[in-house]
């Protein structure tokens, strides 16, 4: 609904602005190219006012305000600079550095920090104060995502993050005053907690006080090793996202540059994850046209790609076990096919094999180990997992020129991929990709209109209905487990009430945005960023040769070769997990 | 009690207050009253008269005020004055009850001021002499049962909500707070009348009214006197408050630290709702209003309204930046007002006798009255209501009778922990919002603490700094770093390891905290030292290290 | 706290609160009466009862000064540091219950039998300086009398008496 919106005239620096009623000091600056320095606020977030560092003075007041939070009054002058304001901000900044260890060569944040900029940006040469660095240990548990309470500078961000953003409530500020500090709920082990390593707490963080689990160190090993035959995986949403870290414009696709650098890095095989995520709709669309099209069964049908939703419906909503798809995530699909099917057809010895996926996710570290069926292969389909970061920093030790490599093609037979094995990356991806083999399955014939545009865009919940021979399928996307609620509940009524279910197919991507967004992806993301790393994307699904993941003819072949049929018994022995109940305490 | 109508209050108001027909003996049983002793005394006179088979009657009160003389007893004989006795034991009681029994006139010795001979109380003519002080929210406190409704009832009260929801709008009520000058008084002066009107105007699902009885300035205890001594009056003046917002709900926020403002408060509640001052259908009219308790849990930095409402919501009491004020969007994001206890104290008071003669009483823009908690080096220390603008000496060595050591007053402390020291020099200055200011303390909630030579002020500061830091929330980096490293430089310059430079880094940490934090806890916590340092930094210049300077 | 009866009076704490907006911190308060700390089984209890995440009942109990998260021992000594006490001699008193008791501040002697803690005034200020043991307010406490309440011997506060406990299941409401 249009509604009428009241513009609002200040003044930033002498400079006349309009804003919009509700917009605060912070963003009538931006509008005119002041730029007010901040430290805890973060554009997906609400303003914690935590920091004091985006201080600015009203003319006609001796307080300072926070431009961060501050709403916008009619006729404001504001003064973003002057030696007062920045000498204050000076000596805030000297205060938290001197709680903060000087770490940073050893950092995970070393040169994208915002805290080291901040001190960079204001030439910081001395801190006069003493050390006040707590005494406090690192949290590695998870062995996804690593919790340094001492780097932490109690912005407050992983904290609305985990409780509002994702309703996972792992973590949570304890005690108050000076020893303030950041822990798992309760005081526990982060791995005991609720917590679903989904690392959107590290996305958000602005320092190294949580990173991700660096598992570099044993691929190097590995790659070191002659007897170890390495293969790797990209995964789709990080072929959008690795060339922010290295000056790419946002969103550009590097598919073919990131094969290049994996062999370069000393890769035997590079398979693509798309490929997984085709196969997966394969399986997944199957399973959906199976219960749509037989009555009585179990609808909505739910998605399970992400780990993170995977392991909060089984903490959370394990009422909801009935309703999810048995299959398992494109990089399980990948890593059990490596050592099953590839390593059979290249004559290799499973037991060297050694699968690396290539993931924008800390969960996928946890995903690999998550349960029996990730050894579907006989061993573990999945040896390491390594983020989108994590990479790039690899290919930055390897010496590889990125932006100059020559691009090159996948290893074809799990590497050849379709457009909707593509769009799996962004929020909405896989049911627009299953939708479109669904109606394939149900009607014989690809749909006029392979775009579903419904389930497209950041909208928290999408709903929408398409047309398939004449039935009505009905569909919800949701993105940020903090979005996951309303969706369930809707299905939860129908349920109680013995009435038609609201939809019949669910997809639940637990970071914002999908895994565009997701916790091992390059730092500073925004809604801005997730679009254009969507929008690399869906540019490809548009521009490629097939765009359903039936055209694959590497699919066809796996089928015809290996797999059978879907859902067939191989199928379901490699391709296939179970769900169980591991109710925690209530979050 | 039954249902009360408009009626029967009318008849209350032209009864007039009973008058003392048997022999009456009043024990003050208030938190400190019971800490020095009160109740073996109380029994004591109970079993005796119980005994005796006396018609007597042995009355429970609260503050009186004269906190350093508790036990305080009162004793009433018909046709006389009354007369108070002060540091009474069940001993000296039994005394007193024998020679009420003989006939014989009561013991000449242990006798203290009586609140009549204190105080003029809400404008009664004072029979001879000079008051002192001016009690209107302590009108009662010390002189009825704070756990019988009766007593209140039978002085007036609940005459206000009679009048405000029988003759008077909303904005009628407002209008006559503008005309009283009302400022809040739990520290910061604001408008009462403007707060009122600016919730009211504010739209929202419900409105909600919060009486804010955290009570957090260590060494100030005016609002628990209040709420232990006259209940009635603050749960009076909140449910007219919710009258004027269009309140359906309004919340007690009290200290966990206080266990009896607490029960009487519960009492008082039951009690109104059961005379049908409170709840369903106030005074048979189609106005509603429930009023709930919520304790706080030990942490200063909840007095902060942003931070007392995240309280109230079950959470950590962190404050929240402002705008938006809580009179936009409060409690559960809804329009609230949050006032003092005193402040609410004042407002039957203010309805009854009107705006006009409220806002006589006073001195410029500070009207009214302000009760303070005088403590420390004083001779009598205790609470004290004096007119505004009567001077701090009229307080410290009138009232309070000056120094109680043989070293003379150095400084008085105002305002608590965001409070200033104020030499011995000024005590000429009159008490007001602004005067106070211009010295650089502020009116608080009523904490002064007097201070006399041998008091380090040195040491002073370096407790009202420590409070601070204990107090600190820790949401912003300002006060919740800047305090800290402020209160080891304090250390270091107390224990003697200072130099010049760290005064200076006080200096500057002390401006960005005022500056940059979020709150007034931090945005106050260097007021101490730098009051200090204004008027005293030779003290400081004497601890640094020599040579250094 | 695993008793069957430590169960029910969970629950019916749980129960009292429950469909209260905002009612944790009175929750919380009522566990503490009830076992003089908030003990973590309890705690989890509660939460689940309450359906309140356990890291919103930890940073609140961590925030707040009033709850414990240790059993206490039989008698809390605390000792006012509020101004007017300080001004008078607290912080001495202090030493002194700290020297007699051997533990600081914060801690509970080996016999579970006194938990030593600070307070930021109790509203006796006139008669500063104020130690309370349980509910028992001492006003003007002199060394000797401290002596006399810390001794291990004598049983009971030298001539004090308070108001009762807390009632916290009361909110106003009949
Ligand atoms: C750190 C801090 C502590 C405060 N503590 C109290 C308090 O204990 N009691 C109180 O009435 N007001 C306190 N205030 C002031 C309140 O925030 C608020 O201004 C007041 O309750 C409003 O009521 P009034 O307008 O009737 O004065 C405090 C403010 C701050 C910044
Ligand atoms: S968090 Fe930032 S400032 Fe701190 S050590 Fe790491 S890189 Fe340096
Ligand atoms: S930035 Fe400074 S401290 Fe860090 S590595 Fe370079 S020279 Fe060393
Ligand atoms: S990884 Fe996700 S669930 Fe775990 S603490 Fe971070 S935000 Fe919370
Ligand atoms: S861990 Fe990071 S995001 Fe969380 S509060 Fe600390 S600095 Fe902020
Ligand atoms: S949305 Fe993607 S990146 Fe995020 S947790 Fe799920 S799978 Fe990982
Ligand atoms: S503060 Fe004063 S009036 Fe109150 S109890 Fe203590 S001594 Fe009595
Ligand atoms: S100023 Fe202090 S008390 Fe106030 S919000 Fe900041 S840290 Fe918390
Ligand atoms: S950016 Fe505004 S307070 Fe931190
Ligand atoms: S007489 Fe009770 S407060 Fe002092
Ligand atoms: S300062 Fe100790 S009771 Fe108030």
């Amino acid at each position: 609904m249009p509604t009428q919106t009241q513009l609002i005239s200040i003044t930033v620096n002498n400079l006349p602005v309009e804003v919009e009623q509700g917009a605060t000091i912070l963003d009538a600056a931006r509008k005119v190219s002041v730029h007010i320095p901040t430290l805890c606020k973060h554009p997906d977030l609400d303003a914690t006012a935590a920091c004091g560092i985006c201080i600015v003075r009203i003319t006609g007041s001796k307080k300072m305000l926070r431009a961060c939070c501050t709403p916008v009054e009619p006729g404001m002058d504001v003064t973003t600079e002057d030696p007062e304001i920045i000498q204050v901000r000076r000596t805030v900044i000297e205060m938290i550095l001197s709680k903060h260890p000087n770490e940073c060569l050893t950092c995970g944040r070393n040169q994208n920090c915002e805290l080291q900029t901040i001190a960079a940006d204001f030439g910081m040469r001395d801190v006069t104060l003493d050390s006040i660095v707590p005494d406090l240990p690192i949290d590695s548990t998870t062995r996804a995502i690593v919790l340094d309470p001492r780097k932490c500078i109690t912005c407050g961000r992983c904290i609305q993050v985990c409780q509002q953003m994702q309703d996972v409530w792992a973590l949570s500020f304890l005690e108050r005053g000076i020893d303030t500090r950041i822990a798992p709920a309760g005081d526990i082990d982060l791995a005991d907690s609720p917590c679903v390593r989904c690392g959107q707490c590290s996305a958000h963080c602005p320092t190294g006080a949580i990173v991700e689990f660096d598992n570099t160190q044993e691929v190097w090993d590995k790659l070191l090793d002659p007897d170890a035959y390495c293969v790797a995986q990209l995964a789709p949403a990080v072929r959008v996202a690795i060339g922010e870290a290295f000056g790419f414009p946002v969103g550009t696709n590097l598919t073919g540059q990131t094969y290049a650098a994996l062999r370069r890095m000393g890769f035997n095989a590079v398979f693509d994850t798309n490929f997984g995520a085709d196969l997966t709709i394969m399986e997944e669309a199957a399973e959906f046209v199976r219960r749509f099209t037989t009555a009585g069964s179990t609808l909505p049908l739910i998605t399970t790609c992400c780990p993170s939703w995977v392991d909060f419906m089984e903490k959370f909503h394990n009422d909801m076990i009935p309703h999810f798809s048995s299959c398992k995530s494109p990089q399980a699909m990948v890593g059990a096919l490596a050592k099953t099917y590839y390593a059979e057809k290249m004559g290799l010895d499973p037991a060297k094999v050694y699968v690396v996926s290539i993931m924008p996710c800390t969960a996928k570290k946890f995903e690999i180990i998550r349960s029996k069926e990730m050894n579907s292969s006989g061993y573990q389909d999945v040896d390491v997992s390594l983020t989108t970061r994590e990479l790039a920093r690899m290919i930055k030790q390897s010496g590889i020129h990125f932006r100059g490599i020559p691009e090159e093609q996948p290893d074809h037979i799990l590497g050849a991929y379709t457009g909707a094995g593509t769009i799996f990356g962004a929020t909405g991806g896989v049911m627009e990709a299953a939708l479109r083999t669904a109606h394939y399955l149900i009607t014989g014939s690809n749909p006029t209109r392979v775009d579903v545009q419904a389930t497209r865009g950041l909208d928290g919940v999408k709903e929408g209905r398409v047309n398939v021979a004449g039935n009505e399928v009905r569909f919800a996307v949701a993105h940020g487990l903090g979005n996951v609620e309303t969706v369930l509940t809707r299905v939860r009524e129908a349920r109680e009430a013995g009435t038609e279910p609201p939809y019949h197919f669910i997809e639940v991507m637990a970071c914002p945005g999908g895994c565009v967004g997701g916790g091992g992806q390059p730092y500073g993301v925004t809604d801005h960023l997730r679009e254009k790393r969507a929008a690399g994307l869906y540019q490809e699904d548009q521009s490629g040769l097939w765009r359903c993941s039936h055209d694959n003819p590497y699919i066809q072949e796996l089928y015809r070769d290996f797999l059978g049929e879907p859902l067939g018994e191989k199928s379901e022995q490699l391709l296939h997990t179970t769900y169980t109940p591991r109710p925690t305490y209530r979050r | 009690m039954a249902k009360q109508t408009f009626a029967d209050l009318e008849a209350r108001a032209k009864a007039p207050i009973p008058t003392v027909d048997k022999p009456t003996i009043k024990v003050g049983l208030s938190t400190c009253g019971m800490a020095a002793g009160a109740e073996p005394v109380f029994n004591a006179l109970n079993a005796t008269v119980k005994s005796g088979g006396l018609d007597w009657k042995i009355a429970r009160t609260g503050c009186a005020g004269m906190c350093s003389m508790e036990p305080l007893v009162e004793v009433a004989l018909p046709g006389q004055t009354a007369v108070m006795y002060g540091e009474v034991t069940p001993e000296f009681a039994g005394q007193i009850v024998d020679a009420i029994a003989a006939g014989k006139p009561l013991p000449a010795n242990g006798r203290v001021p009586s609140i009549a001979e204190l105080a003029c109380i809400a404008g009664e003519p004072v029979a001879e002499g000079e008051a002192k002080q001016y009690r209107i929210v302590m009108r009662n406190c010390g002189v009825i049962d704070p756990e019988e409704i009766d007593e209140y009832l039978d002085r007036g009260g609940y005459q206000a909500l009679a009048k405000a929801l029988s003759h008077m709008t909303p904005e009628d009520i407002i209008d006559e707070l503008k005309t009283a000058g009302l400022r809040g008084r739990g520290g910061a002066g604001f408008p009462v009348w403007m707060k009122w009107l600016l919730t009211r105007e504010s739209p929202g699902d419900e409105h909600f009214i919060v009486c804010n009885a955290d009570e957090g300035d260590p060494g100030a205890y005016m609002d628990r006197s209040v709420l232990e001594g006259d209940p009635h009056a603050v749960l009076e003046g909140m449910i007219i408050g919710g009258y004027v917002i269009g309140a359906r709900n309004g919340i007690f926020y009290i200290r966990a630290e206080y266990p009896l403002a607490i029960q009487r408060i519960e009492k008082a509640i039951r009690q109104a709702k059961a005379a049908g001052l409170l709840g369903a259908n106030i005074l048979g009219t189609d106005f509603t209003f429930n009023v709930e308790i919520r304790l706080g849990a030990g942490a200063f930095v909840c007095g902060e309204e942003t931070a007392l409402i995240a309280s109230v919501e079950g959470k950590r009491g962190t404050p929240s930046p402002r705008p938006p004020y809580p009179s936009v969007k409060g409690l559960w994001g809804q329009p609230t007002m949050i006032n003092n206890v005193e402040s609410l104290a004042n407002l039957a008071q203010i309805i009854q006798r009107g705006g006009e003669w409220f806002s006589g009483i006073g001195l410029g823009n500070s009207k009214g009255t302000k009760v303070f908690a005088v403590t420390g080096k004083v001779k009598h220390a205790g609470l004290v209501e004096i007119p505004m603008g009567v001077t701090l000496r009229q307080v410290v060595e009138g009232i309070c009778g000056g120094s109680a050591t043989s070293s003379p007053i150095k400084a008085v402390q105002t305002g608590g922990p965001s409070g200033g020291l104020i030499p011995a020099r000024e005590l000429d200055t009159p008490i007001t919002y602004e005067h106070l200011q211009k010295l650089g303390s502020y009116m608080g909630s009523g904490g002064m603490i007097v201070m006399d030579e041998t008091d380090d002020l040195v040491e002073l500061s370096k407790f009202y700094l420590n409070f601070c830091v204990d107090e600190s929330c820790g949401k912003c980096a300002p006060c919740r770093i800047g305090g800290t490293q402020m209160l080891r430089l304090l250390d270091k310059i107390a224990d003697g390891r200072g130099t010049q430079e760290d005064v200076a880094t006080i200096r500057r940490l002390a401006h960005a905290m005022d500056r940059a934090s979020l709150c007034g806890l931090g945005q106050g916590a260097p007021n101490p030292i730098l009051s200090a340092l204004r008027y005293f930094e030779p003290e400081f210049r004497d601890r640094l290290v020599s040579g250094k300077n | 706290m695993t008793t069957a009866t430590a169960e029910e009076d969970v629950a019916a704490i749980a129960k009292r609160w429950k469909n209260k907006r905002g009612s944790l911190i009175m929750a919380l308060h009522a566990l503490q009466d009830r076992y003089g700390y908030v003990p973590r089984e309890a705690a989890m209890s509660l939460g689940e009862q309450m359906d309140v995440p356990l890291a919103r009942i930890y940073e609140v109990l961590t925030f707040y000064n009033y709850f414990r998260l240790k059993s206490p021992g039989d008698k809390v000594v605390s000792v006012c540091l509020g101004t007017a006490c300080y001004l008078k001699g607290a912080p001495q008193l202090l030493e002194q219950a700290s020297a007699e008791l051997g533990i600081k501040p914060g801690e509970t002697t080996d016999d579970n039998e006194y938990h030593l803690q600070v307070v930021r005034c109790v509203g006796c200020c006139g008669l500063a300086p104020v130690v309370t043991v349980n509910a028992h307010v001492l006003a003007k406490v002199t060394p000797e009398m401290l002596t006399a309440q810390l001794d291990r011997g004598t049983d009971g506060p030298v001539h004090a008496t308070a108001a009762k406990p807390v009632d916290t299941t009361a909110d106003g409401q009949e």
